[in-house]
């Protein structure tokens, strides 16, 4: 079977350590298949700087099947590149032109530090998650399943809010660094089921204080993490957060953490 | 080696309810002086650390990815079986533990797999209290659907994406006990030996991958979650991280590893399209409840599949197996594939694919309803291959999955070292020779949230563990191991990329040790897995160094263990003397290609001991005893 291949000239960000300087580096990258995928086009590259003795480009991901959330990276001043509703990974080099010239960059937020080239630490968004994105049930406590009906539509809006990955795409492209749609897509997620609402307040609260503490910035409705994010995860779950969190802050007992 | 699976008394119902009486307890203020190690957070790595740390155990969980919400356990589509029986069709635990013995083509052991469908309902109650968002009738209770190896419709479905909420419940569950203090969590961590004193399992050495560090770390028991070893194909449907480097070391130290050869060619994957390619996509199973597969009737047929009439098609899977059609389980399915394509009708560039059509099913339901059904995976599909399925067939091939063998456990999942559990698809314990679909999910969470929970007090109630520390010897031991092979890996400086070698072996590994083996071709392979482990540590190349994030270093180590571990699947393929499940020797099958299983001589669980460097292993057997179920040849037709 004959193979498509374009030429490009990448300049990927390269950063040996957290405290290190950056800066950006020319590759050439030649006879890339165009059914290959973005990452699969960097493991090609990696394979030919490890050959010419260059250490290979340090990058994060897993599934490769757009699941897991490991993967990202700006191409072109876009997390995830320039397809809609596409992580990295599923990126294929047939929406790339021959010729092309590719800016790679990681991540960027006061609250991802680079750990090396392309990876960065999200551990922020674990922590979001511990300060209250769940349901305090232990296990061996859970009624029977059909025992609380959920209607279908609320059913389905709390899976649309739960399909978030937890890439952190959403902060990359926020102007402010915010995690708003990562966090309202977990509030939302719960909030909309009966089984997430005894804690509603408490969550509501707790995560978006966390948020702050962690750095993260304020949402000021730029809208570009909807627009970015790779689940096409919908800010409609930035007002449910909100509406969540003024029913909290103003009619819940339960305090704003200091 | 003593293999004793400790499978209780008694008759089959009431045999987990007498276990539990009969384990001792641990008092509910002792339960905080002990450490358990829990490495891995997939669905049981991570249920199973959320269910400890809620008992009061101190719990220490390790991963290899920057957060526990990425184990691969994410990627799993299709559902989760459970024996509700909410549609009224005649399902029971009986029934799922009928279904699971039979399509694990009768090498289960009857015990475990009762448990696992009588622990099947309690799942899916708590992972709806958890917030689970599974798919809902109209009048607001569960929806279900069928899958491969049932004719009931027993599986539970968050669209296409049921691994991953079922992980991001057990992955909330975690970050609750990690915000309690109850489990601490070390993310970029990976498990480069096991530390056994005393014959008790005591700890792990990691590295930690961002700072290249070597840390031990000491509990009273230590529970390995770390998945299977499909990726000793280099073309799987695994995540790329995942590896058998945890279960062989802990295989070097002493635990036993059963069924090695036992592994899941799924058959919907899309087809291998360039040697660059990195991994295989599956396109999960629950699309043949829509979909028709079928090839074109003559060989070499290459016209477009619009242009070929209906007449001059064939759906095999209806044609071979009209009572399962389009939903005959795994390995008859992928075997089937294989078949089609050996024959010439295979169809796409290569040849190596079958046609998953959903026209009929579009004209029957209508194009929305599909979406509804399927859109995320049509979705997917048209990414990866710029083909529309609502308008053109899909085509697909099988790939490596799932590995139902792993690290032999007794009824308690305990390995042949005391202190040594193992969960999920790291043990090897109640799918047999072929697993079916829905079911990966279901084990993986009952070990984690229903059974270690009880068996890990068992345990630590009933057996003396001495006080000690890091500075012990064995510890000391197993670091230098660690740090020895890593350095010397970099060392080597040769000619070849590990991602070359991992390559190569995977091709060897498809091609004699996959779908369908001979002698021959195993004995060859063996050889040349030999040949490829010794170029290996003479010619790879590494680059960087160990003091920082070295993704190549990291990669070596794995592909590394896969070199060794391939020769133990490829021996026990070669002791299997009959086929059973994914187990296909060519030598042993009925006239229309079916397995041919050996009931006589091969009932048994096959388990490989290591006896040191350069040694053939030690090979044992855990005869399989059926007192409930009557050994039947399995029939789909």
């Amino acid at each position: 079977m004959s193979v498509k291949t374009i030429n490009l000239t990448l300049q990927i960000w390269r950063q040996p350590r957290p405290d290190a300087p950056g800066r950006l580096e020319t590759y050439k990258a030649e006879n890339i298949p165009t059914s290959a995928s973005f990452l699969e086009m960097l493991d090609i590259v990696n394979e030919r700087l490890t050959m010419a003795g260059i250490e290979p480009i340090a990058f994060d991901h897993d599934c490769r099947e757009g699941i897991c959330g490991m993967c990202g990276s700006v191409v072109n001043g876009r997390p995830h590149g320039p397809e809609k509703e596409t992580t990295l990974c599923q990126l294929h080099m047939r929406h790339f032109k021959d010729g092309d010239t590719l800016v790679i960059e990681p991540f960027r937020a006061r609250a991802f530090p680079v750990v090396k080239d392309l990876v960065v630490d999200r551990s922020a968004l674990d922590k979001i998650i511990a300060a209250g994105g769940f349901i305090s049930v232990n296990t061996g406590q859970a009624p029977e399943a059909n025992s609380l009906p959920v209607p279908k539509d609320k059913a389905d809006l709390a899976m649309d809010a739960a399909a978030c990955i937890g890439c952190g795409a959403c902060v990359a492209a926020c102007p402010n660094a915010a995690a708003f749609l990562f966090t309202g897509a977990k509030i939302s997620q719960l909030a909309l089921l009966p089984q997430g609402r005894p804690e509603a307040a408490r969550r509501v609260l707790s995560m978006l204080a966390q948020m702050d503490a962690l750095g993260f910035g304020n949402c000021t409705n730029h809208r570009e993490c909807e627009m970015e994010c790779p689940k096409g995860i919908s800010i409609s779950n930035i007002a449910r957060l909100n509406r969540e969190f003024n029913k909290a802050a103003f009619l819940s007992r339960e305090k704003i953490p200091a | 080696m003593q293999l004793d699976a400790k499978i209780p008394a008694g008759p089959l119902e009431a045999k987990w309810d007498k276990h539990r009486f009969d384990l001792k307890l641990v008092n509910p203020a002792n339960k905080r002086k002990f450490d358990i190690i829990v490495v891995g957070t997939g669905l049981a790595g991570g249920s199973a650390s959320a269910s400890l740390a809620e008992l009061g155990y101190n719990v220490k969980t390790f991963c290899i990815q920057d957060s526990p919400r990425r184990a691969h356990s994410i990627a799993a589509q299709g559902g989760i079986n459970a024996a509700k029986n909410y549609p009224n069709d005649g399902d029971s635990i009986w029934r799922l533990f009928y279904d699971t013995i039979k399509g694990g083509d009768f090498r289960a052991r009857e015990g475990n797999v009762y448990r696992l469908a009588q622990v099947s309902n309690l799942i899916i109650d708590h992972c709806v209290a958890q917030g689970i968002p599974f798919a809902r009738e109209y009048g607001g209770l569960l929806a279900n659907r069928s899958f491969g190896g049932a004719q009931v419709s027993r599986t539970f479905y968050a669209r296409g994406q049921t691994g991953q909420q079922l992980l991001l419940g057990a992955y909330g569950a975690l970050m609750r006990q990690v915000a309690a203090g109850r489990v601490t969590m070390f993310p970029r961590r990976e498990m480069l030996d096991l530390v056994v004193v005393n014959g008790q399992a005591r700890g792990i050495v990691v590295r930690n991958l961002i700072t290249g560090k070597m840390e031990r770390h000491l509990a009273h028991a230590v529970v390995l979650a770390t998945g299977g070893y499909g990726n000793v194909f280099y073309l799987s449907t695994n995540g790329m991280a995942c590896n058998v480097t945890a279960t062989w070391r802990a295989y070097k130290r002493g635990a036993g590893f059963a069924n090695p050869c036992f592994t899941q060619i799924h058959p919907t994957c899309i087809p291998v399209h360039g040697d660059y390619q990195s991994k295989l996509t599956l396109m999960s199973e629950s699309l043949r409840n829509d979909g028709r597969v079928w090839v074109p009737k003559k060989p070499g047929d290459t016209r477009p599949p619009e242009q070929i009439p209906e007449e001059e098609r064939d759906y095999y899977l209806e044609r071979m197996y009209p009572s399962f059609g389009n939903l005959a389980p795994r390995d008859i399915s992928s075997r089937a594939a294989k078949l089609m394509c050996d024959q010439g009708k295979g169809v796409g560039p290569t040849g190596r694919a079958v046609y998953l059509d959903f026209a009929d099913a579009i004209k029957r339901l209508g194009k929305a309803e599909i979406e509804a059904r399927y859109g995320n995976l049509f979705q997917m599909y048209e990414k990866i291959t710029a083909q529309n399925p609502y308008e053109t067939p899909m085509m697909i091939y099988p790939a490596s999955h799932y590995t139902m063998g792993g690290l032999w456990v007794d009824y308690n999942l305990m390995s042949t070292i005391p202190g040594l559990f193992v969960l999920g698809e790291a043990n090897f314990s109640d799918h047999g020779a072929n697993r079916l679909g829905a079911s990966a999910l279901m084990q993986g969470l009952s070990d984690g949230y229903f059974i270690i929970p009880y068996t890990m007090g068992g345990y630590l109630a009933g057996t003396s563990i001495p006080a000690i520390t890091t500075d012990h010897e064995a510890f000391r031991e197993s670091e230098e191991y660690a740090r020895k092979r890593t350095e010397s890996l970099l060392k080597i400086k040769g000619k070849r990329t590990v991602t070359d070698f991992h390559r190569e072996l995977g091709s060897i590994m498809w091609e004699y040790c996959g779908m369908s083996r001979t002698d021959a071709g195993l004995t060859k392979a063996r050889k040349l897995v030999a040949d490829l482990r010794a170029e290996f540590w003479e010619n790879v190349t590494v680059p960087g160094g160990d003091q920082d994030l070295n993704q190549s270093l990291e990669n070596a180590g794995r592909v590394a263990d896969f070199l060794e571990f391939a020769d133990i699947m490829i021996l026990d393929a070669l002791a299997r003397r009959e086929s059973c499940g994914c187990h296909f020797n060519e030598a042993f099958q009925t006239e229309d290609h079916e397995a041919l299983r050996d009931d006589e001589n091969m009932c048994h669980v096959a388990v490989w001991e290591y006896a040191g460097e350069g040694k053939d292993p030690i090979f044992h057997k855990e005869p399989l005893v059926f007192e409930n179920v009557k050994l039947v040849t399995r029939s789909y037709k």
